[in-house]
């Protein structure tokens, strides 16, 4: 691709890519906006969710996805944490010039997939090609609206004393994948990207503990950063069990050798759900079912008489270890 | 006929004080009264001229042994008092000054009376008296009354009471004193005594049964002054290791008690020194070098006591109980902290029954037995620890008998006030500064546990009631993630205090100058600060670091090359990864595995995953740089084949490495005439980075391929780590040399974790001086972290009182 494709030839080969790729009716009428019925809303709840990320990653294409799927998952993941049932994406890029259409199509091609697999429509889109150095191959950014079911009431500040902790899966896949494909660590069992969409496992869990005070997937700055939120907003002490939370040997012992904390890893599908103890056992249940939730587990709770905004880990030898929201990255404090 | 007031300051209350002015004024024929107040002790006093000069130098003699005595100043009244008599008067209280004194190793007189059938507190596990016993460990709130101790439940017999009363005794308002008839009592878990018996008896049996699980090899956890320790046969091999077993403490020196310090003369050499501070009311934990044969009237020790140290912590017996049980045991016991590793000493009668006494199905209990008592632990401290270096004393741990006494500053640091600092991280420690005077807490420990960190909070709000202080401005470390430094943000934020951000090797250089008396305007030193990692002013991390620096700033002139930290804090725990770093920064690998390739550290390489670390060093993967010198220490140590692959705790591979060095050979290398051959580092004047307006960096580079010929040529170890303590002693004062010519400095101070090590610090030390500088160094507060709470608390003081004085000037 070259740069100021502005031209007539250009625009219509990326039109060409991302029409062939998200053909739908909202998309094909090619209005300056797409345009959506309040009453076909209404009916999946009372309430819309809306939400934006930028995606930059390096490298764009890494075991178990790329960019592309990075950017249908992470958005569709940010509605459906808020309980919403995803509707419509839009997707905006900026691509660095030189890049071979062929890569644009591969990532195009994964967007529609993902977005097919998760239910969601792409409706509006926008792309511009920028001058080598202006930017990393490419950035992707994807707003969503989703809508809201009436029962579900999800708050950060809601969780109570005795609640439990619940992940769905083995922490830190995604970060540890990255960094291994980043700088081809020479690992001996290789290790997955975990990025997947939540909605179906979110539903599901809702539906089974519809009490459920909160959830929000472990992205950037791990499951430590998350529980660390979670503690602030509800003023409450978190405890979680070392022997109880799931990491992947493999990713203990790239962590191990790397001399970094799998629970400030990334995870780009994995959820942290804050559920009432009574609820606890279907919610685990039900996401269990799910392929997705599969290795869900309960990791720790809500403490009684914890200090309010305080995560710490109960670690295997018996002590326990205060799990801190990092101010910047993961810097050694030993002197 | 004349009339003085005297206003006595310091350490004065609750020390047995007053009644000591009592008998001498009563002595001295001198009428008049006594009384505590916010200040200190204030006293009355008429009588004839020459009586009241008699009673002043007796005062400064007699002083009672935990008095400290900061100032005695004296005023003539000219206006007639009408005394006939002399008393004490009930305290009054205020706002104002006065200190808290640290807990006090029993007294002869109460280890005679413990010892004495006919006495009534004969084998009494809680004798003690002004000149003794619990203080900090047992106090709730002000004023040091007995109602806010754990004493406080109770109630005095009436023989106690007529003591208490009465101001010539001993016991005189001495609040912990209590009796078989009315004070705590011992208990034993599990325990098979009757009920109902006589409390002489009763502790009898008690002792008897401690005895025999002592000698049957068994683990018994004892209750004592600030915490629980684990006790066990120190000449005992199979016990000894069963308690590292049971407690997960591997490599840890573990600390000896006997009751007289003969029983240590059969292991280690006692300076008089030595013995001083090992008699002393503090009683700290002193290490002692081993003696080169042992007493053979003594068992040997096991050599699981202090595997790899030339050193052995030793203490006395420090309260009665201590006493009786080391008494009948007659030989060297451990009485190491009883925790679960990582956590902090307890202090709680149920959670030592819980956790150390309660087997569960796949393991067994750590403890034995439990000795607990119904005297509450009001607040944790671990035992102090010292040790006498042939330049001086230095505290390496400073808590039990020594916090929360006051660090006295110079004058010029007299207006400041409401200061608090919040300390560094591992090693933590919090330290107020209150009408120009430093209180610095005990030592805390890692904040990162939990339960420190919950104990970190609890005694700043202790010390806040304890010294009537609330702070204007606070001070914390730089480094962002300390948890100390969090604290510290937060309380600033929510109480909208002034907070500053202190560079934690300037902090390190302060607390130096601090405690040795230097006037807040003391012309710049030159300070070097060796220690394990720092957070830098520029971000980065430092540990080898020459500074430039006065009380209120400090810019850095000098350092040690930085090295990658392949793998940032699992560098600390795995010291192969800093030779690996090391080597990689000072010859390219085909030679290092051309010309080293069959040495045993070569070897140890390959069994790494040295194709990651590789890439973690190539793509910059969590491998900062870090000009630390504790780093180098465990580079040159995994070298040696020194714990290569873990240490259990920092600093564990440089002080085995300081134990190997051969002190004549180092003499021998460090003479100018020296033809011995030694290692290298270059010394580079304007690197690179002149950014940070550097003159010189000291890099190990050319070092590592002479320190590698000789382990190619079977050197000793004790030979290849002789020669490197004298090579970087070399470079080091070849650096201060060449500053010297381009700074007017006329005092080097010397700070950070790894001037606790004897052998740098005292050829430092004798070099410096025998170039006409001053050298400065720690005596009262440690050199490693726990220090650093009083050097931000100083910078933060110089700095608050410069901006006002400034303020004043325009
Ligand atoms: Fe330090
Ligand atoms: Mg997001
Ligand atoms: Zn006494
Ligand atoms: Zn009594």
């Amino acid at each position: 691709l070259a740069h100021g494709g502005g031209g007539k030839a250009m625009r219509d080969l990326i039109d060409d890519v991302f029409i062939d790729a998200f053909s739908n009716s909202s998309l094909n009428t090619l209005e300056d906006q797409a345009r959506f019925q309040l009453s076909d809303l209404a009916q999946y709840g009372d309430r819309l969710a809306m939400t934006t990320d930028s995606y930059v990653i390096d490298p764009i294409f890494f075991p178990g996805g790329d960019i592309g799927k990075l950017a249908i998952c992470g958005t569709v993941n940010d509605l459906a944490v808020g309980g919403a049932k995803p509707l419509y994406l839009t997707c905006a890029m900026i691509i660095e010039e030189g890049m071979q259409v062929s890569t644009l199509r591969q990532i195009v091609q994964s967007m529609a997939d993902t977005a097919k697999a998760a239910g969601v429509l792409i409706v509006t889109g926008d792309t511009k090609v920028v001058e080598r150095g202006s930017c990393d191959k490419i950035f992707i950014n994807t707003a969503g609206i989703g809508v809201i079911n009436k029962d579900y009431q999800l708050g950060v500040h809601k969780a109570q004393a005795h609640d439990r902790i619940l992940v769905n899966g083995y922490l830190g896949d995604h970060g540890a994948a990255i960094l291994n494909a980043r700088g081809d660590m020479h690992l001996s069992s290789p290790i997955e990207s975990d990025c997947a969409p939540l909605h179906e496992l979110i539903a599901v869990l809702l539906k089974a503990a519809p009490n459920t005070r909160f959830i929000r997937d472990a992205t950037r700055g791990g499951i430590a950063s998350v529980l660390n939120e979670i503690a602030d907003a509800s003023k409450c002490g978190i405890e979680i069990l070392e022997t109880e939370t799931p990491i992947r040997n493999e990713v203990k012992g790239f962590c191990e050798i790397l001399g970094l904390d799998p629970l400030y890893l990334a995870n780009e599908g994995k959820l942290v759900a804050v559920v009432p103890e009574a609820e606890t056992a279907a919610a685990l249940a039900a996401m269990r079912a799910h392929p997705l939730g599969r290795d869900a587990a309960d990791i720790g709770c809500v403490l009684e008489d914890g200090r309010a905004g305080r995560v710490h880990m109960q670690t295997s030898f018996g002590g326990k270890r205060i799990v801190d929201m990092l101010v910047g990255e993961q810097l050694p404090r030993i002197c | 006929m004349t009339q003085q007031e005297i206003r006595v300051k310091g350490t004065v209350q609750g020390v047995g004080f007053r009644p000591t002015v009592y008998r001498l004024a009563l002595e001295c024929q001198l009428h008049g009264e006594v009384s505590n107040d916010c200040d200190g002790v204030l006293i009355r006093l008429s009588g004839m001229d020459v009586k009241i000069k008699e009673f002043l130098n007796r005062l400064n003699t007699e002083a009672p042994p935990l008095a400290k005595i900061e100032s005695i100043t004296h005023a003539v009244i000219e206006h007639a008092w009408d005394y006939r008599d002399f008393s004490i008067r009930a305290s009054t209280h205020s706002a104002g000054r006065t200190d808290i004194a640290a807990d006090a190793a029993s007294c002869a007189q109460c280890l005679l009376e413990i010892n004495d059938p006919n006495n009534r507190r004969y084998l009494y596990p809680f004798t003690n008296c002004t000149h003794c016993g619990p203080r900090l460990s047992i106090v709730n709130a002000i004023p040091y009354d007995r109602c806010h101790t754990s004493m406080h439940d109770f109630k005095l017999c009436a023989a106690c009471e007529a003591e208490y009363r009465n101001p010539l005794d001993r016991r005189f308002h001495a609040q912990p004193t209590a009796c078989h008839a009315c004070g705590p009592r011992i208990f034993l878990s599990p325990s098979s005594l009757p009920t109902h018996i006589d409390p002489i008896q009763r502790t009898q049996s008690i002792l008897d049964v401690i005895q025999q699980a002592l000698v049957d090899g068994k683990i018994v956890a004892i209750k004592g002054l600030g915490g629980f320790h684990l006790c066990c046969d120190a000449s005992n091999h199979a016990s000894v290791e069963q308690l590292r077993q049971r407690k997960h403490r591997y490599a840890k020196p573990l600390a000896l008690m006997t009751h007289d310090t003969a029983a240590i003369r059969a292991y280690c050499q006692i300076s008089e020194q030595e013995e001083q501070y090992l008699r002393s009311p503090a009683a700290p934990i002193v290490l002692l070098n081993r003696q080169a044969q042992v007493d053979v009237n003594f068992p040997v020790l096991s050599t699981a006591i202090a595997p790899g140290s030339h050193l052995i912590g030793f203490m006395l017996a420090y309260t009665p109980l201590h006493h009786l049980i080391c008494q009948r045991f007659g030989k060297a016991l451990v009485m190491t902290s009883a925790n679960l590793s990582g956590e902090p000493q307890i202090t709680d009668d149920e959670e030592a029954l819980e956790k150390l006494a309660k087997t569960s199905s796949n393991k067994a209990a750590i403890a034995d037995l439990v000795l607990y008592h119904d005297r509450p632990i009001a607040n944790r401290i671990d035992d102090s620890v010292v040790r006498c270096h042939t330049f001086g004393v230095q505290v390496l741990r400073r808590a039990r008998g020594y916090a929360p006494r006051s660090i006295a500053l110079h004058n010029s640091f007299q207006n400041a006030d409401r200061i608090l600092a919040y300390g560094a991280e591992l090693k933590s420690t919090f330290c107020l500064i209150k009408q120009g005077g430093a209180i610095l807490s005990q030592h805390q420990g890692d904040l990162e546990d939990v339960k420190t960190c919950d104990d970190y909070e609890k005694n700043l709000a202790l010390f806040k009631i304890l010294f009537e202080f609330s702070p204007t401005h606070l001070a914390c470390d730089l480094h962002p993630e300390y948890i100390s430094s969090k604290l510290a943000h937060a309380e600033a934020h929510s109480k909208n205090l002034h907070l500053l951000g202190i560079q934690h090797h300037h902090a390190h250089i302060a607390s130096a100058m601090a405690e040795n008396g230097l006037s807040r305007t003391h012309p710049k030193v030159l300070g070097i600060a060796f220690d394990g990692l720092g957070y830098g002013d520029n971000g980065e991390l430092w540990g080898g670091e020459f500074l430039l620096a006065d009380f209120c700033e400090s810019h850095r002139v000098a350092r040690l090359q930085p090295v990658a930290l392949p793998g940032a804090a699992q560098a600390m725990l795995q010291p192969w990864r800093n030779t690996y770093a090391q080597i990689r920064n000072s010859m390219s690998w085909t030679e290092f595995r051309e010309r080293y390739g069959t040495t045993k550290i070569a070897q140890f390489f390959e069994q790494q995953s040295l194709a990651t670390v590789d890439r973690m060093l190539q793509a910059q993967v969590n491998c900062p740089l870090a000009s630390s010198a504790g780093r180098l220490f465990d580079a040159v140590a995994a070298a040696l084949d020194i714990h290569p692959d873990k240490v259990q705790f920092e600093g564990q591979a440089a002080i085995t490495l300081e134990s190997l060095v051969d002190q004549n050979y180092l003499t021998q290398l460090l003479r100018v005439d020296s033809t011995e051959r030694c290692y290298q580092f270059e010394i580079q004047s304007d690197p690179t980075t002149q950014l940070y307006k550097l003159k010189y960096e000291l890099s190990a580079a050319p070092m590592w391929p002479s320190l590698l010929d000789d382990l190619n040529q079977q050197h000793s170890q004790t030979q290849i780590a002789t020669r490197f303590h004298a090579a970087l002693i070399q470079a080091v004062l070849k650096t201060v040399d060449l500053l010297r010519t381009q700074y007017p400095f006329n005092d080097v101070v010397l700070s950070g974790g790894c001037m606790q090590n004897e052998v740098l610090s005292n050829a430092l030390q004798n070099a410096i001086q025998e170039r006409g500088l001053a050298c400065i160094t720690h005596h009262l507060v440690p050199a490693n972290d726990g220090g650093i709470a009083l050097g931000q608390a100083v910078i933060a003081a110089a700095r608050t009182i410069k901006k006002i004085d400034i303020g004043h000037n325009e």
